[in-house]
């Protein structure tokens, strides 16, 4: 039994943490998030260049061949540095899919385009009305010769504006919340009939509203294959997630640590009061059962536990995070008073970003209730 | 990253298993469902263990450990829960025991070790006193010399079980000198002492478990100081470093859990299980999500020291979010039972009460509240992590 890092996934943390040190401190974060892209098409390169975008994929793709370890261990050194690039939406989603998408020249190039830095990609699964649910998909696929046609609309895709090539979750058959006929298709990110609608997200995030009329797209996977590639691939980002998550509420946790120890009122540092205390202890009591829980979550998929109990432990960890987010953030506002609300420190953007994970894939009290679901069927 | 346990660790799952099976029977079962049978069956069944060499496996061999291994350690407690059988009584396996074999001379070993471990002494720990509760340090009971013995004089309180007890080791003052923590020694009292008067206290869940202990003029042998005079402290503090991760009471809580999944499937309100309730579902599963993260906070602390690591910071939780849990899941079987919870059942059957753990559920619920304010109430485990953990 043991929870420590190989030497080479030590190495890849070690590395990014670097990286982060150098590179990315909180005023080289502003500047690379004020872009148009909301990130650095040079840091894009750099992570190529390191090996980063490689990590997901098999050997034989030419990728590092990581597993959910590897990836918590990028991730966690990412959030500390609050890393804007779209690695989890191009790299682990976009890729993750291809990779789990039928073999072909075509997919397989692809990958090594995402590898190189070459090529960017984006997901598209949510639409206005389906809230956290994979399945409630109103976007439709009409064959044409080998070809589908996608009409309808998704929502908030992450990286659609710098992305090459989108894959799009649409309906083949069936009604809007059937588990049934739901595929998976590719569309270039040019193609016609599809509009764009740029946003930002709280988190800096570059995210865009699509509508496609009559888009041609190749489908990857088959017409009821759609929804179980969403679910896993909604686990393996649940994870990656929680674990920038984790890198968040360490740095939280130690820049609200060293305010108490240094701010003085009423002549002494504030961190010596007992109440303050307290509510510190708590929040680093937080942050060590969410790793905990994130250890629980990687150790059952690096396992190959069964399905029900690597879905169970990932319920588990995406409900924690919800509570631990809000907890942690919250508080790391409120004890840094005044200047805890004010942009300029990087407080508050930490806290936006623990936000925003809180939402993806479903918040705290979605995934609690399925927890609930899985843990208490009699 | 790597959970799995070894062949050999398997192998040892399996040999637990064979010796629960035979050890904790049928018959110590219900045996322990009697009221009044605690020490009964505690004695009975750590002695049973101590003849597998079981009664205390994290003692150095030398003394009569089984030289487990942490994660030996934790399959035993995941196994011996799963099967309902209890932990041992903590006072002589976990607490005086270490300290003796670590600071004890040849002589208290041989005459207290052996005993420990075969439960022929029952234990009681004097530490808390009327005026030193969390403030432990300004306890004022006092041992002064006269010739081969110490008199003391004094009262201690909160003291568990100290109505079976035949041996109590106390923290006596014996200088007023310096720092309040320099004048005191750890010794060895025999219960049956003239001048010792146990006083019961009927704690809030109906029960007799506690006690104040009064000394007047008690005389006891030098020889039954443990150390040196004035060390005291150091050696109680050093207890606390014993038996970290068991405090969490994981293994138990699971358990505990369980049953109350298969209570609120059975328990109907409106023609409901309380197990769909919506509110429910969402306290027991806030609770289970809670418990899956503290097992994993413990095997972190197991992993690090089986490295030869001491236990890491994260181990400074294991008792506040522990005894939080365990608390957490006393409340939802007193809820469950409805207003049976109320029932003081003392002596009726379960037929004439008409429910059947009403009255476990309050009697679990009103003790467990004790279980934040031994050991270190959690305003004081939560000073210390402040201190040593976040360095305020």
């Amino acid at each position: 039994m043991n929870f420590d890092f190989s030497e080479e996934q030590q190495m890849l943390k070690d590395s990014v943490a670097r990286f982060v040190q150098d590179e990315y401190d909180f005023e080289a974060r502003n500047k690379v998030v004020a872009n148009e892209a909301g990130f650095s098409a040079a840091n894009w390169q750099k992570f190529a260049e390191l090996g980063w975008l490689s990590i997901p994929f098999a050997e034989e793709l030419g990728g590092f061949g990581g597993g959910a370890t590897d990836t918590m261990a990028v991730m966690e050194e990412m959030g500390k540095g609050l890393v804007a690039e779209p690695f989890a939406a191009s790299v682990l989603m976009f890729g993750g899919l291809l990779q789990a998408s039928a073999q072909s020249e075509e997919r397989d190039a692809l990958i090594a385009a995402v590898i190189d830095g070459s090529v960017q990609g984006a997901v598209a699964y949510a639409e206005p009305q389906s809230r956290y649910e994979l399945h409630d998909v109103k976007c439709s696929a009409k064959p044409e010769g080998d070809a589908y046609r996608l009409s309808g609309e998704k929502s908030l895709v992450l990286n659609a504006m710098s992305a090459n090539k989108i894959i799009i979750s649409a309906r083949v058959s069936g009604d809007q919340n059937d588990e049934q006929g739901t595929a998976l298709f590719l569309i270039d990110a040019d193609a016609q009939g599809l509009s764009k609608t740029a946003l930002r997200t709280m988190d800096a995030q570059v995210v865009a509203n699509l509508k496609l009329e009559n888009v041609s797209a190749q489908a990857i996977c088959g017409a009821n294959e759609g929804l179980a590639m969403l679910q896993q691939m909604r686990q393996q980002l649940i994870v990656a997630l929680a674990a920038e998550a984790l890198g968040i509420m360490e740095k939280l946790n130690a820049t609200t640590l060293e305010y108490c120890k240094t701010r003085k009122q009423f002549g002494v540092a504030i961190g010596s009061f007992q109440a303050l205390q307290h509510r510190m202890v708590d929040t680093f009591m937080a942050a060590e059962q969410f790793k905990s829980i994130l250890y629980r979550a990687v150790c059952s998929i690096e396992q190959n536990e069964s399905a029900d109990s690597i879905e169970i432990n990932i319920a588990a960890l995406k409900a924690m995070l919800g509570k631990a987010a809000k907890h942690i953030g919250g508080e790391a506002v409120q004890l840094h008073g005044g200047m805890g609300m004010t942009d300029e420190l990087d407080v508050g953007h930490y806290v936006r970003r623990l936000l925003s994970i809180n939402a993806a894939f479903g918040d705290g009290d979605y995934h609690q209730q399925r927890f609930a679901g899985l843990s208490l069927a009699s | 990253m790597d959970i799995n346990f070894s062949e050999a660790e398997l192998a040892f799952r399996d040999e637990v298993r064979a010796f629960l099976k035979d050890a904790w029977n049928e018959e110590l079962a219900s045996q322990a469902k009697q009221p009044g049978s605690y020490k009964d069956v505690q004695v009975a069944w750590e002695r049973k263990l101590n003849s597998k060499g079981w009664a205390a496996p994290l003692w150095p061999v030398e003394y009569g450990g089984a030289g487990w291994t942490p994660a030996q350690s934790y399959i035993f407690e995941n196994e011996r829960a799963a099967v309902g059988a209890p932990d041992v009584s903590p006072f002589g396996l976990k607490m005086v025991g270490p300290v003796i074999y670590s600071f004890g001379n040849d002589a208290q070993k041989e005459r207290f070790l052996p005993r420990i471990l075969n439960a022929d002494d029952w234990w009681c720990q004097g530490y808390s006193e009327p005026g030193a509760g969390s403030d432990l340090a300004s306890l004022k009971t006092k041992a002064e010399r006269d010739g081969d013995h110490y008199v003391i004089n004094g009262a201690k309180i909160w003291t568990t079980l100290a109505q079976h007890a035949n041996w109590m080791f106390c923290l006596v003052r014996t200088s007023n000198e310096g720092k309040p923590q320099q004048g005191i020694s750890f010794i060895l009292i025999d219960m049956t002492s003239p001048g010792i008067t146990v006083r019961p206290i009927v704690t809030i869940d109906g029960e007799h478990h506690l006690n104040e202990v009064i000394f007047e003029e008690v005389r006891v042998p030098v020889e039954n100081l443990i150390g040196e005079e004035n060390k005291g402290w150091t050696y109680a503090k050093s207890l606390l470093a014993h038996e970290r991760t068991a405090i969490a009471g994981v293994a138990d809580s699971k358990r505990n859990l369980a049953e109350v999944k298969k209570l609120a499937a059975a328990e109907v309100n409106g023609g409901r299980a309380m197990i769909e309730d919506p509110i429910f579902r969402q306290r027991i599963s806030d609770i289970e999500i809670d418990l899956m993260a503290l097992e994993f906070t413990e095997l972190r602390v197991l992993a690090s020291m089986s490295k030869g690591n001491g236990p890491g910071v994260e181990s400074s939780l294991l008792k506040l979010k522990g005894t939080e849990i365990q608390q957490s899941i006393q409340e939802l079987k007193l809820d469950l039972a409805g207003y049976f919870g109320t029932v003081v059942q003392d002596g009726a059957n379960n037929e004439q009460v008409g429910h059947d753990f009403g009255d476990v559920a309050r009697r679990g619920f009103m003790m467990s509240r004790a279980a934040t304010i031994y050991g270190g109430s959690d305003e004081v485990q939560k000073n210390i992590t402040a201190k040593f953990v976040l360095g305020l």
